[in-house]
């Protein structure tokens, strides 16, 4: 099997046979990143291929030969450039972190290290995590694998472009409010968001911390479910991360769906979503019942207010997370004024891009005094309510079912300057960050335009397995 | 002349002496090379996050009870947004609106009486770090992030203060509690104390109550500071009423900083120039559940005030005012007094030994009391050796420094060394006839009228039997000697 398709479990064991080494895996990857890198329209999935990784290769070869390897010896992996991984920049996409190297590691980082994970690279993404699209990246937009003068979906474009141009077999990235599943559906890919708390944030640059959890991008969704096992679980450095154990979840057990009861919510499913991917999901709901599932459209008006919400209290925490950058511990200073307060506003008007501003703004805005009960406080109210919601659903069901993206792909530049509209591409996934809860998206085949379409399922919180192990049956059925 | 009165509400900070920072695990400690006690959490770098130090919570929790305060069953913390170079994250994590203790008091003395002062809030917060501005032509500035993520208390007391005086024993007050509970060491120097105070006059005219505008007096770093900042604020705002007739309703509160050196209050800050801190609930951390079970053991290891605790040792021994306010300033220094002068006669003498003669020792050791082995019943031997009149009070002193050196029992070392003093007439007749036979020059004088020669004879005895003839009876014996003939 060629190297650079084949999901982790092969690579494993191929490595475990002896028939590959680590520094093979590493060469094939980034030989087929460099093909790339000479394309015409070049996918611009990372914004570092790692010099080191083939020396992290070398050493992995040596501890396999010592006899003691790692749980993911040799295997490796894509990290978004918000993970920090100690010794190597992590830039956001922004250029107020140009030249800012991790002075430490990211938990998740450490425990995939740990047992032996080598780390590629790092990927693009839209600035700070803020948007859905990766065109917001200072080192420009990534490519749609597919169709390259489309957009891959953000903010983890990068990682989705990479895992789905197989130039890494696996990614991490980070959700905030979609931005791991909507790029998984748009380049073709499975995108976990695990529930909040299941993975440690520490070492994530925080975009709204309430909401952010890393997520993990594959082809497979066993090779999620290895990542997960060795990534989640609580970690004492992160005082929002639950305790919860992930290590028995690889290889994931084959699932009777028999019995088991899935809502399609009509408010995320059915008004404004493309045909052909209210075609799809037919598809995939009419499996379900014919593997004896009970598939019910319900209403949950609550949903509606998601985007909304979403939209004021991520922006609230993000303005508080990134005053931090103000020219003066580390990354970009403009020095070219007199006061403090120059130093101050031009480095952040210079270092930030435009989404980030304008999402900074409206943070301010809604945590002002005189607005913050208005806005921020009733935003909370209402994340209460829908929480709630949410986990009443769960007493009569097992799934969530809907679109990950009301939208195929669209043209890089299309959406660029119209922020309400691209707000709106996150109008089915958000509900799950604010919830908490787990949610999956799953490739689900192609437009006949030959673009990607993606489902999303929701599980109830700490219900990443269950969601992967029919994922699983899905991705024999469907082999796409 | 007006007629007006003073009102004064104190914020006060105090940096707390856990062991390692709020909110990370960097020692917690004054000073250091700028920039080594730091770690990526209270340099606020990306991506790290803070975790609740539980020893804050609990000292908190201590001082609210020992201020008589509600504690908060549920608390979060909150961040406050502004941006200064001191402050890595760009915001402070504090508490907003529910602080983890409220509604509490602190009795305080003031012309003799007692007076109230409610407290309104205590709550936890972080420090700052601190500039440092170079002093040369270059304009460099640089930031010293070692103090950052220090645990503070701030605790808000309601305007009830009505004198600059009421105010520094208000502080005095707090600090001799943190003290007490040895939860700061309250250095106002070193900026372990710091006191913002808000202070306005209401003035009485025409039957109307006037309110002067609120000034906030910030940098008073001792309590004569204080004081003195007050006491010009005061004379300040009588001034500018005079001369504008300024109201609340005309400024709100402005903010001023005390200047030591001139002693005068300097404007910094004036309402339009406040900032909006924009609190929301800290999201990295998760609400404090506090268990009735932690609040009572908490209190139950509170035991006595020093206010309370310096009424009873006064009503309960009868020492002085002074000896019980020393008495009471340590938790360990009161129970050794209390262990030494339980059921004396005298208590107020062992109150003197301990003070005088053991905090001398310990002083001059370099020692605490709770490092002290001496055994407090000691003391009661030694002193009840002093009044049955075994030892003079000069000999009880070598007894005291024997003891100290070698913890060993005041008895046994009177007994061992001989100290014993002589009150045996027969044999003291022996030694004083020695004296006046052996000295009849002074003798001599004495019969002349010369009065020091008495003394002289004394001295002698004194130093024939060591110092240990008991000086009431070799006084009388040597008056009936020397008259007799
Ligand atoms: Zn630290």
């Amino acid at each position: 099997m060629n190297i650079i398709e084949a999901p982790l479990s092969e690579l494993k064991e191929m490595l475990d046979n002896g028939d590959i080494s680590a520094v093979e895996i590493v060469r094939a990857f980034r030989e087929n990143y460099e093909r790339d890198e000479r394309e015409e329209l070049p996918l611009n999935g990372y914004i570092e291929f790692f010099d080191d990784a083939e020396k992290a290769a070398q050493k992995s070869d040596q501890v396999r030969e010592s006899g003691d390897p790692g749980i993911l010896e040799g295997l490796p992996i894509a990290v978004k450039d918000n993970i920090l991984i100690s010794g190597h920049e992590v830039t956001c996409g922004s250029a107020i972190l140009e030249g800012f190297k991790a002075p430490y590691s990211s938990t998740v980082v450490e425990r995939l290290r740990a047992e032996g994970m080598i780390f590629l690279g790092r990927t693009n993404m839209d600035e700070f995590a803020m948007g859905s699209t990766c065109e917001y990246s200072v080192y420009g937009p990534s490519r749609n694998p597919y169709e390259r003068n489309h957009v891959t979906g953000g903010s983890s474009g990068g990682s989705a472009c990479v895992v789905s141009a197989a130039q890494a077999p696996v990614a991490l990235g980070s959700e905030t409010g979609g931005s791991v599943r909507l790029p998984a559906s748009f380049c073709g890919i499975y995108g976990l968001k695990p529930t909040y708390g299941s993975l440690s944030r520490y070492g994530l640059v925080a975009f709204g911390s309430s909401l952010d959890q890393i997520g993990i991008l594959g082809r497979v969704p066993d090779d999620i479910a290895l990542v997960l096992s060795v990534a989640g679980g609580y970690d004492p450095n992160d005082s929002t991360s639950a305790n919860v154990d992930f290590s028995g979840i690889y290889p994931l057990k084959r699932m009777k769906l028999k019995g088991k009861r899935v809502a399609i919510p009509v408010e995320i499913s059915e008004e404004g979503v493309d045909e052909e991917i209210r075609g799809k999901i037919k598809v995939f709901s009419d499996w379900l019942t014919g593997m004896g599932v009970t598939v019910e459209k319900i209403s949950l008006p609550v949903l509606k207010l998601s985007v909304a919400i979403y939209y004021i209290i991520a922006p609230a925490e993000a303005s508080s997370n990134l005053s931090r950058f103000d020219g003066i511990k580390y990354g970009f200073r403009d020095t070219t004024g007199e006061t403090l307060e120059d130093l101050y506003v031009r480095t952040r008007t210079r270092g930030f891009g435009e989404e980030v501003k304008r999402r900074i703004f409206i943070g301010n805005y809604v945590l002002s005094s005189g607005y913050y009960d208005e806005y921020y406080k009733k935003a909370m109210e209402v994340r209460r309510l829908l929480k709630g919601r949410i986990s009443e659903l769960f007493t009569k069901y097992d799934f969530i079912l809907s679109p990950t993206s009301p939208v195929l792909p669209f043209r890089i530049g299309e959406k660029v300057d119209d922020p309400l509209s691209l707000y709106l591409t996150d109008i089915c996934t958000t509900f799950a960050n604010l919830a908490s809860i787990p949610a999956l998206s799953v490739p689900l085949g192609l437009s006949k335009k030959g673009l990607p379409i993606g489902l999303q399922i929701a599980g109830n919180m700490f219900e990443e397995e269950k969601l992967l192990r029919v994922a699983k049956l899905w991705h024999e059925e469907s082999n796409f | 002349m007006v007629k007006y009165s003073v009102v004064i509400g104190c914020e006060v900070h105090v940096q707390l002496l856990t062991k390692t920072k709020a909110f990370c695990s960097c020692e917690n400690r004054f000073g250091g090379i700028p920039n080594t006690r730091v770690c990526p959490v209270c340099l606020g770098l990306p991506g790290a996050l803070p975790v609740v130090n539980r020893a804050m919570v609990e000292y908190a929790i201590k001082a609210g009870l020992a201020l008589n305060c509600k504690v908060a069953s549920v608390t979060k913390f909150d961040r406050k947004n502004y941006m200064y170079p001191d402050l890595p994250k760009g915001y402070q994590i504090s508490q907003y609106d529910i602080p983890i203790c409220y509604e509490g008091y602190l009795d305080i003395e003031s012309d003799g009486s007692t007076r109230r002062v409610r407290i309104r809030r205590l709550h936890m917060e972080e420090d700052a770090g601190k500039n440092i501005h170079l002093e040369d032509d270059s304009g460099l500035s640089y930031v010293d992030f070692n103090r950052c993520g220090t645990p503070l208390l701030e605790i808000v007391s309601e305007p009830d203060i009505t004198s600059p005086e009421e105010a520094v024993s208000y502080v005095q007050g707090l600090k001799e509690i943190m003290l007490y509970l040895e939860i700061s060491d309250c250095n106002m120097e070193e900026g372990s104390l710091r006191c913002d105070a808000n202070i306005n006059l209401h003035i009485e005219e025409g039957g109307e109550v006037f309110e002067t505008p609120i000034a906030e007096v910030k940098n008073m770093n001792s309590f004569k500071a204080m004081k003195n900042a007050l006491h010009y604020e005061v004379e300040r705002q009588l001034k500018e009423w005079r001369e504008h007739r300024y109201t609340l309703k005309d400024f709100g509160k402005i903010t001023r900083g005390y200047d030591d050196r001139t002693g005068k209050t300097i404007l910094q800050r004036s309402k339009e120039e406040e900032s909006d801190y924009r609190y929301f609930p800290e999201p990295d951390l998760k609400p404090i559940l506090i268990p009735e079970e932690l609040i009572r053991e908490i209190r139950q290891s509170i035991g006595e005030l020093p206010r309370e605790k310096r009424k009873r040792l006064i009503s309960e021994y009868g020492i002085t005012e002074k000896d019980a306010k020393i008495l009471s300033s340590s938790v360990a220094l009161s129970a050794y007094f209390e262990r030494a002068a339980k059921g004396y006669r005298e208590p107020r003498k062992i109150a003197n030994w301990v003070i005088t003669e053991l905090g001398g020792f310990l002083n001059s050791e370099g020692i605490s009391i709770e490092e002290c082995n001496l055994p407090p019943v000691y003391i009661r031997k030694l002193v009840e050796l002093i009044d049955g009149g075994k030892i003079s009070g000069k000999i009880a002193k070598d007894v005291f420094a024997e003891m100290t050196r070698t913890n060993s029992n005041p008895e046994e070392i009177v007994r061992r060394k001989g100290l014993s003093q002589i009150t045996d007439r027969e044999e003291l007749q022996r030694v004083v006839k020695g004296v006046v036979e052996g000295n009849p020059k002074s003798v001599a004088d004495f019969k002349g009228g010369k009065d020091h020669a008495f003394k002289f004879l004394m001295g002698q005895i004194m130093k024939v039997t060591r110092g240990r003839a008991n000086p009431r009876i070799a006084r009388d014996i040597l008056k009936e000697m020397l008259e007799d003939d």
